[in-house]
């Protein structure tokens, strides 16, 4: 058995990358059988990954050695915790953005249907690969992937301004990947090695400057996807793209990808030791802070409703650098945790926005009076997920929280934990009045119940459970947790297993 | 086995003669004994490639049987195999291609453009084997006048940059003699693997200094480097398609391989590094010729100038490889000549495609191909993913090498360099790709939701469609070949390269 799962990782990328072939050759006349591919692809993957989750807790590491693809460096997979904790979240909502992707673009009567699922299979399959690389240059790779394949996603409207901001887009994602090469050749060139190691395999000797320029180029490099401010602007314009698009790729698997590079370089190449001995941690915490309070911020100015998540997005994107940056065990367990609870609250948050949008035309908040009464259960799940990430207790918000204020309490900078509280309190501010506006305001324009097409209101309603779920019982679901709480043993070696 | 060395450009120089003679009666014929040709040599090159890295030994053919260093010695080694096969299969390529493009871009001079290819890939490989510094002179000679004649038959402007590149031509190939003359007075051999022997007590001789400087002068300028590049665009531009696809991917690199071979297996370690600051010149000029051609590329609103300015920076990356002087760095300069030459020659090919659907050489006029010749444009961002260098595809793979190699030299600027090339690069080759798959006829102005349903009626604004077979299957070729060398870049290192670079240590 063991044997058989260590192809699981490859397989989990194949077969979505089998999906983005399918599905052009199938094309539009024959849609039902075409959807099916995607169905089938995100069922498989997520029961591929899913398959890895005791093993890989009882400490199996699975994975394969494909070839050697530069002198010394294999393309090699290998799944760890902090991978799987990735990969279960996004192939899990991969599904449901998968059922809702076909309500939202039939209902839409979208362009080019056929481009989307495939480009957004392929895009699932960089994502994978991300997680199980066992190195930096397989990293490297379907990192690159994942920025090509999302571009065709970001200018699907066709419009003129589509087009401005895919250019936009692309120049930030390649420079983000040229400068991880850069950081990467850099890294080569002082170890000779590019395989990820629990606690880190550069050491102090490499110099400073060294190290600095390595942390900087990477910074560039993963903090595009991660949208750290000053890198942040290329996000909140992408969500031009469709709102599954928006929901999957760009609250979940693409800028989870730069923040789970930022798990990989603290705790898999520098090391949290080395990471906090150089000050790197410090200026990454800086940024990373400072960015939860601007984005709270600007996203309360937003009427646009994508817009103001997108903010929300680039917020929350930095509560879980912030953790990993505060090196201490208890912030990274957040920052793990909040990579799972944030996903299955933002893309509730997304589906909701885009079921509206297609259902009643309606983008902007200040057009939500009242719309409680004709979308209630979708309203409903906005609500939690909201109040989710304003870090009220009982959604999964608040585990993640928790243990990021605990962390930096810990670590001794009190000020994150200030940062944390403002912040909760601003997501509370800029998201919580949408729901009350939607259910408390009256409007003639919403007299009737009337929910958008099951296929978009059943994700939601799972997403909803999810997120409520992750709150009441955290390891109670695919055991999100006790991955969570592996991936701080391997890098940090404190044990939860007393309880945390 | 020991004859493969002369068989390859044997029979592509008879190939030329019959193609001719046969040409003059039926032009068919003529294609097809020139084709026969090309790809026999190749056939015969990967046997040759194949014997070379089994034995680990190179094979040696001494001419009419008269012994080096009295006679002229043809040597199929590592490198030469390397390259052989990559001119000879370009060659195959570029021939398959090459009726239908010629009948639409030059018809009526297919018959005298069949012999004039199976000659310039005769002059191109013999420049690769031979043994002998001399004999180097005389096929890259052939190859010139071969190309000259295949560019002239080009547009209106193409006799007049033929011309200049003629000059240009014959300035190279005189320096390069006249620094072969120098050698020969001082070492009293021509053979290389004789003059490797005895130049290492030659070292401070002034007359050797001066013809190791004349020969990379001479090589350089037909190589385009940076400044010496001028001739390049104007002679793509107006070039057939064939010819600029036979002349970008392989000719320049040839030029860049000869360099190459005096620098590793002629002149002694260490003379064009230390003796001489050499590589270091070449270095200094590619990266200054990386930057030059990215941003005039960006400026080019043709499609051929635009890929003649890439050229011009890609042809320096095979320079810095040599400049960086170390293993990994011109593992990366080695590599990119088989990956620029496939990039190349797919980009090119696909120009002549486009041409001939839809008669567009002007990137502003390139909206909707996606449309109208879709899989021709997905080969086309596979080049252009390859230009970029985004993986898996070949062109990553060299360009990481190059900065590695930059790190161990610790030539921090040509580091810098190799980075922001990748984004120009980048700028210039997503213009395009955007201009491609955009709708044709779209309207400038906001194009809202609402409005896309109605969207997905196709109006073909050119019915034709992708190519014909034949000038498909040779984009297609290059195009998996983009991949497949990034995928196994390490087989042709491990099996090719690293024997190759050996003479440097490490």
């Amino acid at each position: 058995m063991d044997q058989l799962l260590n192809w699981a990782p490859l397989l989990a990328i194949l077969v979505s990358a089998l999906a983005a072939v399918a599905i052009p050759l199938t094309g539009e006349r024959n849609r039902n059988l075409r959807e099916t591919w995607t169905i089938l692809a995100s069922i498989l993957k997520f029961g591929l990954v899913a398959s890895m989750i005791p093993g890989v807790l009882a400490g199996q590491r699975y994975g394969v050695e494909l070839l050697e693809i530069a002198p010394g460096i294999e393309l090699a997979l290998r799944v760890d915790p902090a991978g799987l904790l990735f990969a279960m979240s996004a192939s899990f909502l991969w599904i449901l953005t998968s059922f809702y992707a076909i309500g939202y673009m039939r209902g839409g009567k979208e362009r080019k249907q056929s481009r989307f699922f495939s480009m957004l299979a392929v895009c699932l399959s960089a994502t994978i690969g991300i997680c199980f690389s066992a190195n930096l240059l397989t990293f490297v790779l379907f990192y690159e992937i994942l920025s090509v394949a999302t571009y065709p996603l970001v200018i699907h409207a066709g419009s003129e301004k589509a087009y401005r901001i895919g250019r936009q887009y692309l120049v930030y994602a390649i420079t983000a990947g040229i400068a991880l090469v850069g950081g990467i050749a850099l890294i080569y060139g002082v170890t000779g090695t590019l395989d990820f190691v629990p606690g880190g395999f550069l050491d102090a000797g490499a110099g400073a400057p060294m190290l600095w320029t390595i942390f900087i180029l990477f910074a560039i490099g993963f903090g595009v996807k991660a949208g750290v401010m000053p890198l942040q602007s290329w996000l909140p314009n992408a969500m031009i793209a469709p709102t599954p698009v928006s929901a999957l790729l760009h609250a979940v698997a693409v800028v989870k990808a730069g923040v789970f590079g930022f798990v990989r370089l603290v705790g898999y190449v520098f090391g949290p030791e080395l990471f906090g001995d150089m000050g790197a941690a410090i200026v990454l915490a800086t940024f990373a802070g400072a960015t939860i309070v601007l984005a709270s911020l600007i996203a309360m100015t937003k009427d646009d409703l994508k817009a103001r998540l997108a903010y929300s997005t680039v917020g929350h994107l930095s509560y879980i650098v912030l953790g990993i940056a505060l090196l201490v065990p208890q912030a990274m367990l957040g920052a793990a945790f909040h990579m799972v609870t944030h996903a299955a609250m933002k893309i509730t948050l997304f589906f909701c926005a885009g079921a509206i949008y297609i259902h009643t035309g309606k983008k902007k908040v200040s057009q939500l009076d009242g719309i409680g009464r004709q979308m209630p259960i979708t309203m409903a799940a906005f609500g939690v997920g909201a109040v989710g990430l304003a870090g009220v207790p009982l959604v999964g918000g608040f585990v993640s929280k928790w243990y990021l204020a605990a962390g930096s309490v810990d670590a001794e900078l009190l000020i994150f934990l200030g940062v944390l509280l403002v912040s909760g309190l601003l997501n509370a501010a800029y998201l919580v009045p949408i729901v009350t506006r939607a259910f408390f305001r009256s409007s003639e324009e919403h007299p009737r119940f009337g929910e958008a097409s099951i296929f978009m209101v059943g994700p939601i309603v799972v997403t909803m459970l999810l997120s409520l779920l992750l709150g009441i019982h955290p390891d109670g679901i695919f055991g999100f947790f006790s991955v969570a709480e592996a991936i701080v043993e391997s890098v940090t070696g404190v044990s939860f297993s007393g309880g945390g | 086995m020991s004859q493969i060395p002369a068989l390859i450009p044997t029979l592509l120089l008879l190939a030329a003669l019959l193609s001719l003679l046969a040409g003059l009666k039926s032009q068919r014929a003529g294609y097809f004994l020139a084709l026969m040709g090309a790809g026999a040599s190749f056939l015969v090159s990967v046997l040759g490639l194949v014997e070379v890295v089994s034995s680990g030994q190179a094979i040696r053919y001494a001419m009419g049987g008269w012994i080096p260093p009295i006679g002229i010695e043809f040597v199929l080694d590592h490198l030469a195999a390397y390259m052989t096969t990559l001119i000879t299969f370009i060659g195959v390529v570029v021939f398959i291609y090459a009726p239908r493009s010629l009948h639409f871009e030059s018809p009526g001079k297919a018959t005298f453009a069949y012999p004039s290819m199976a000659l310039l890939i005769a002059g191109l490989a013999g420049m690769t084997l031979t043994g002998d510094v001399f004999n180097l002179y005389v096929f890259l000679e052939i190859a010139a006048l071969a190309a000259y004649a295949l560019l002239a038959i080009g547009e209106r402007g193409g006799p007049f940059a033929t011309l200049r590149y003629l000059l240009i031509g014959a300035a190279g190939g005189g320096f390069y003699l006249l620094g072969v003359g120098f050698l020969y007075f001082s070492a009293g051999t021509l053979n290389m693997a004789d003059l490797s022997g005895l130049l290492p007590e030659l070292m401070e001789n002034r007359a050797v200094m001066t013809a190791a400087a004349l020969m990379v002068v001479g090589l350089a300028l037909k190589m385009a480097l940076f400044p010496m590049h001028f001739w390049m665009p104007d002679v793509y531009h107006n070039a057939p398609t064939v010819a600029a696809g036979l002349i970008a991917p392989i000719m320049t690199k040839v030029s860049a391989y000869a360099i190459i071979r005096l620098f590793l297996d002629v002149f002694p370690p260490g003379f064009f590094t230390e003796t001489l600051p050499i590589t270091a010149t070449i270095g200094w000029l590619s990266a200054a010729g990386i930057l030059y051609g990215s941003i005039l590329a960006i400026a080019q609103h043709d499609y051929r100038r635009m890929l003649a300015y890439s050229s011009v920076g890609q042809i320096a990356y095979v320079g810095l490889g040599i400049g960086l002087a170390n293993p990994i760095g011109l593992i990366g300069g080695l590599l990119h000549i088989v990956n620029h030459a496939l990039m190349k020659g797919l980009l090119f090919l696909i120009g002549g495609a486009v041409r001939l659907r839809t008669g567009v050489t002007r990137i502003p006029d390139m909206k909707g191909l996606g449309r109208s010749m879709p899989w021709t444009m997905y080969a086309f961002v596979i080049g252009i993913l390859g230009m970029v260098g985004i993986p898996p595809t070949a062109g990553f793979f060299s360009k990481f090498y190059l900065l590695l190699g930059a790190v161990e030299a610790g030539a921090w600027i040509w580091f810098a360099v190799i980075i922001v090339s990748s984004l120009l690069s980048a700028v210039y080759f997503f213009r395009v790709t955007e201009m491609i798959f955009r709708d044709p006829g779209e309207d400038p102005a906001e194009t809202s939701r609402e409005e896309g349903g109605e969207k997905d009626e196709t109006t073909p604004d050119h019915p034709q469609g992708d190519p014909p077979a034949s000038m498909f299957i040779p984009i297609a070729i290059l195009a998996a070949g983009v991949i497949l060398v990034g995928v196994f870049n390490f087989v042709i290192i491990s099996a090719l390269l690293e024997r190759v670079v050996a003479p440097l240590g490490g």
